[in-house]
């Protein structure tokens, strides 16, 4: 168990005082000209020591992708843009650090613009965050007041602004590229790549976006240094992470522990267990809806961490961690997350616009068991021609759902096909129903 | 100069292209729905899949800029994969409806599918359907057929400027939609049936009416405007079905505008097909030999100072010529082109001062543009999108001087007449900066700035004030002046302009309205009102019947456009051929084959026997006129710094083309254009909210 003397969040439950005052209490801003004094280089060499990996699901190296933003100056200004569209079902940490300690993300935006020599960042909140919103403006009006951000922000020298934007309740403003052209004004669709936002980003200057917690922790890295944040965790896989856990645990929670915790250590330290005692669990979507599960035999000394679970072809994602257990009806739970992704497909490009409704369509007959057996190896086909043939990653978060299915719980859909078609009529045929009129 | 290897071959390609264009170098067809290569890059269709050496999954050629040594694979077993999938995606919520679609035949969903197409269908639940849209009266919409490919919404924005589509909702419920279900107005609304790759933008007008395969294509130039569209006019026995555009990246790229995709019904109605000539007030149907009987008997009677000849707008080279040399060979001199009322004169500075010098290209490179007395979205729609294209990528300034009007971009508006034109040279507006800091400004004057009595001097102002920018050196050419009718340049060139001054188009007319004429001979002239006729004994010919016909005393039924072989010239002064697509109808001629019968009953002879030995004679004149496909330029020397010869007055500088949809007697013919125009004024009366 991570120790309390380790966490980065200190006030992620809120029994402290959110803003400027508590904050600093808490250490918040201590500190923080004298890294800008050190220089952009020096930031993003330190975060590049830490091993820092992107918090937002895809765990690329943050340092590494600072360093991605141009040196020379062509006369474009850089932006850096703060994904807070958390809208990954599962996913409920962002929010916890936007409404309980909203002072370390501010702190973190003016450290990571000064490394990317950005005078302005943008926070793009999920619409539906409403106190979020409402309290990040609050601390970020509060940080005004002190000087601590605005022309010469914390007496650094460096004149930073900082913006908070709302979506309007779109998942697929949560695609870094898609999340700029909503900024812009535009409809959320997720531009090509190349050019990459580091080249091409918001209103064509280089941009850099970055989940909220990616950006709310490098300030405290700066400060207790590279190495205690690389000496968490196991390696490659360092530092903390905040983990959601939901479903089926006795106390589902947000809590912040080391990188490469076991599932099971988790879940009994943190959430009270799994309802029902360990041998109750099912399986496990250990990164947000889009990754795919893991049967809970794999889960006995299951490390949550990225690598071990791209090993297990799932992913750590945004760390939120949805735990089944034997009640679950598995194949109506991904048929679920089916109609999600039908529904915030953005209808630009045709794999993903036609295949996730073709998908929602077959996964909700085989919630019944409306189905022929062959039409599971279609299924698999229909969410392979959709993986990798999309402009962004929704295809895949469609895809992979299903595909997890299917390799852990192919017998349950079978069977649940064998009870169809033993006895259609009382499950509901067309005929009978007519009958029955 | 990138190096790649595609499917095995090396090939070094220009720097900034694609993928996709590295393949099409290297004779790798690449199949593909959204990609157009004259619209913005969408990648949305996901047909082009490539498999890239290196990369984790497979690559949107159109989109993935060509790099050195990238490895490119376009027939392996995943691309084929990939497309096979892409192509079952678009098919499962498409109709299928084939057999009663319009696209059959020219789809690039039915070509590819072909080739990419499985042979049964694994989808087995419900269809999306879609809800028609109203377009209006040219485009015909299906959309449950669309597969969201956003050719048309990126046509409408990027080359017509505006913005009258889009796409709304996500997901499989996305659709293209007009912009808050408004009729689609903009004068270039047809190419988006050319864009659609599929059947959900049809021709409306076309609808159900032939199948391509049942069309005899011939290519031939367009004479609705002065731009000589590069068109393929589509016949099916003797009847016009449909016009299309033919690409020139000279001229009209691969666009036309609307009035010359869908004048075609204008074609069969109305039309001149026997001569006629006026008995006891009333015309009766005569043969050609009594008509010519006819005029020879007033011919002989009149006086050859009293006799006109007025030349229209739709006109061939060759019986320009024709007719000019008739008149020529009667001794009058009193012959007039400038059917738009303009009272510019070829001597002022050659061709250089009525033809559009630059080229049409050269708007993509000029930086700074000033329009006077001119609204080239009316007068030269195709044109237009040159400008919006400029406007657009190299964000040229416009402004303009003159009628302040919708241009589909951005203007500075500096004044309403003429007089601004000083204030630009003098250097007091501020647009005058911008024209003077610019390396390549240009200046696009219209006819309608030549209107009044003082054309003269506002042409030499004008000049003088493209000369002080430095418009014209060198380098560069930036003084054009814009026709907006086929025949203009063409009759420029062969003097068709009274040698006397003070006599014009409107003088002319009033002779005649006042009964000083003997005799009008009227070419295809219909631009005046019918009491300018009354008076006079008056011989058109032409090949509809419109005002001149009305009130004519000999009519002589020609061939239309689409009916002749004919030189035309366009505004830059570029020799183009129209092609005979289909014939006169009843007794109607080519008008060249007229005039040199009708010669030889006044007893002046004209030298041919055929269009071949009009044309080595007209060479002899004009030997730029056998130069098919180039531009010859004018002498631009003779447009540098003028004396001013007078006062400019303030009048308005309107643009001459009033009535979009109406301009010649084939589109006052063409119910299609009628409801052109009803739906832009219903558009419009509904956008002011004067609809009640």
């Amino acid at each position: 168990m991570l120790a309390d003397k380790d966490r980065i969040f200190t006030n992620l439950y809120g029994q402290h005082d959110w803003g400027l005052k508590g904050a600093l209490e808490r250490g918040t801003w201590d500190g923080t000209a004298d890294f800008i004094k050190k220089g952009d280089g020096w930031i993003v060499d330190q975060i590049k020591a830490s091993g820092l990996r992107g918090r937002g699901g895809a765990g690329f190296p943050t340092g590494l992708k600072w360093s991605f933003m141009p040196k020379g100056d062509d006369g474009r200004p850089h932006y850096l843009v703060v994904n807070a569209d958390e809208s990954e079902p599962g996913t409920c940490k962002d929010r916890e650090i936007m409404r309980h300690d909203p002072h370390v993300l501010i702190e973190g935006c003016l450290i990571a613009s000064f490394a990317m020599r950005a005078h302005a960042c943008y926070i793009y909140v999920r619409g539906e965050f409403i106190l979020e919103r409402v309290r990040l403006q609050a601390a970020i009006d509060q940080a005004y007041e002190a000087g601590l951000v605005g022309k010469n922000a914390c007496g650094s020298g460096w004149d930073f602004d900082i913006y908070v934007h709302h979506g309007a309740g779109a998942y697929i403003c949560g695609e870094e590229t898609a999340l700029i052209e909503s900024l812009e004004g535009k409809k959320g669709m997720p531009r090509l790549k190349p050019p990459f936002p580091a080249n091409v980003g918001l209103y064509g200057a280089p941009s850099t976006v970055n989940n909220v917690e990616s950006i709310a922790v490098t300030p405290t890295i700066l400060r207790r240094g590279a190495s205690w944040f690389a000496g968490l965790g196991t390696p490659n896989n360092v530092g903390t992470k905040l983990f959601c856990i939901s479903g089926h645990v006795n106390n589902p929670c947000t809590v912040e522990e080391e990188m490469g915790i076991t599932f099971r250590e988790l879940v009994e330290t943190h959430c009270g267990g799994v309802r029902g005692g360990w041998d109750n669990l099912k399986c496990v979507i250990p990164g947000g809806s889009s990754v795919p599960m893991i049967p809970a035999e794999q889960c006995d000394d299951l490390a949550m961490d990225f690598d071990t679970l791209r090993g297990l072809g799932s992913g750590l994602g945004t760390a939120a961690v949805i735990v089944m257990d034997k009640s679950t009806d598995v194949i109506k739970a991904i048929q679920r997350l089916s109609y999600f992704y039908k529904h915030e497909s953005c209808g630009q490009c045709t794999p993903c616009r036609e295949g996730t409704g073709w998908m929602w369509r077959v996964m909700t007959r085989m919630v019944e068991g409306r189905a022929e057996k062959r039409e599971i190896d279609m299924l698999f086909d229909v969410t392979k021609q959709i993986e990798g043939h999309t402009i962004c990653a929704l295809g895949d978060a469609a895809a992979w759902p299903i595909q997890g299915l299917i390799k852990h719980f192919r017998h349950e859909m079978e069977e649940r096909i064998d009870q169809f078609s033993a006895n259609p009529d009382k499950a509901g045929s067309v005929l009978n129903v007519e009958a029955a009129q | 100069m990138p190096k790649l290897t595609i499917d095995g071959k090396e090939i070094e390609v220009e720097d900034g292209l694609t993928i996709l264009q590295a393949c099409e170098e290297a004779d790798v067809e690449i199949p593909r729905f959204c990609y157009h290569e004259r619209l913005s890059i969408a990648g949305n269709c996901r047909m082009c899949l490539v498999e890239m050496e290196r990369a984790p999954k497979p690559v949107a050629s159109c989109a993935m800029p060509a790099g050195e040594g990238m490895v490119i694979k376009t027939n392996t077993p995943l691309v084929k994969k990939a497309r096979e999938g892409v192509m079952e995606f678009m098919l499962i919520n498409h109709p299928l409806d084939c057999p009663i679609c319009d696209q059959g035949g020219e789809c690039d969903l039915q070509d590819q599918s072909m080739a990419y197409g499985l042979d049964g269908t694994r989808y087995t639940e419900s269809k999306r359907a879609m809800a028609e849209q109203n377009f209006g009266p040219l485009i015909k919409t299906e959309m449950t057929r669309c597969i969201s490919c956003t050719r048309c919404v990126r046509f409408t924005t990027e080359v017509a400027g505006v913005h009258e589509l889009g796409q709304t909702g996500r997901g499989e419920d996305a659709e293209i939609v007009s912009y808050l279900g408004a009729v689609v107005t903009n004068e270039m609304s047809g190419n988006v049936i050319d864009l659609c790759p599929v059947g959900a933008l049809t021709s409306r007008p076309y609808e159900f009416n032939a199948r391509p395969w049942e069309l005899r294509k011939t290519q031939s130039i367009d004479v609705m405007d002065a731009v000589g569209s590069n068109i393929r006019v589509d016949v099916r026995g003797r009847e016009v079905m449909r016009v299309m555009p033919i690409n020139n990246d000279d001229v009209n790229e691969e666009w036309i505008s609307d009035k010359t995709r869908f004048i075609w019904d204008g074609l069969k109605t109305r039309r001149l097909d026997t001569p006629y000539l006026r008995k006891d007030g009333a015309l009766v149907a005569t043969t050609w030999s009594e008509a010519f009987e006819a005029i020879a008997k007033k011919v002989k009677t009149s006086d050859k100072n009293k006799m006109a000849g007025l030349i229209g707008d739709l006109n061939g080279a060759e019986e320009i010529f024709a007719f000019k040399s008739l008149m020529d060979s009667l001794g009058v001199d009193n012959v007039d082109c400038r059917q738009d009322r303009s009272n510019i004169r070829p001597e002022w500075a050659g061709r250089a001062g009525y033809i559009f010098n630059s080229g049409i290209n050269a708007i993509e490179d000029a930086d700074a543009l000033l329009i006077i007395g001119s609204n080239p979205r009316l007068e030269a729609t195709v044109l237009n999108s040159r400008i919006i294209k400029a406007v657009k990528q190299n964000e040229m300034p416009v402004a303009l001087v003159g009628e302040a009007a919708d241009l589909a971009y951005e203007y500075t508006h500096i004044g309403n007449g003429a007089e601004s034109l000083n204030e630009l040279l003098k250097g007091k507006h501020s647009f005058a900066k911008t024209l003077k800091a610019a390396k390549r400004p240009m200046i696009i004057v219209g006819q309608g700035t030549f209107i009044g009595d003082d054309a003269k001097a506002i042409f030499e102002t004008i000049a003088n004030l493209a000369t002080n920018i430095g418009a014209i050196n060198d380098d560069w050419t930036g003084l054009n002046f814009l026709q907006s009718a086929a025949s203009r340049v063409a009759a420029l060139d062969l003097g068709c302009v009274p040698k006397n001054e003070s006599v014009n188009y409107n003088s002319i007319l009033n002779a005649s309205k006042a009964g000083d004429l003997d005799l009008l001979f009227l070419l295809s002239a219909d631009e005046m009102k019918l009491c300018d006729l009354d008076n006079s004994f008056v011989v058109y010919m032409g090949s509809h019947g419109d005002v001149g016909a009305n009130s004519a005393d000999i009519i002589l039924p020609s061939a239309a456009y689409t009916e002749k072989f004919a030189t035309y010239i366009n505004l830059e002064g570029r020799a183009q051929l129209g092609h005979k697509a289909t014939f006169a109808p009843g007794n109607a001629k080519d008008d060249w084959a007229i005039i040199r019968a009708l010669s030889d009953h006044l007893g002046h002879k004209l030298p041919f026997d055929s269009l071949e030995a009009l044309r080595s004679k007209m060479f002899d004149i004009a030997p730029h006129f056998a130069h098919i496909g180039s531009q010859s330029a004018g002498d631009m020397s003779q447009l540098q710094s003028q004396k001013i010869s007078g006062d400019i007055s303030s009048t308005p500088l309107n643009s001459t083309i009033a009535d979009y949809y109406h301009t010649n007697p084939i589109a006052r013919a063409s119910k299609i254009m009628d409801d052109c125009k009803a739906a832009k004024l219903a558009a419009i009366s509904e956008a002011t909210g004067t609809n009640g």
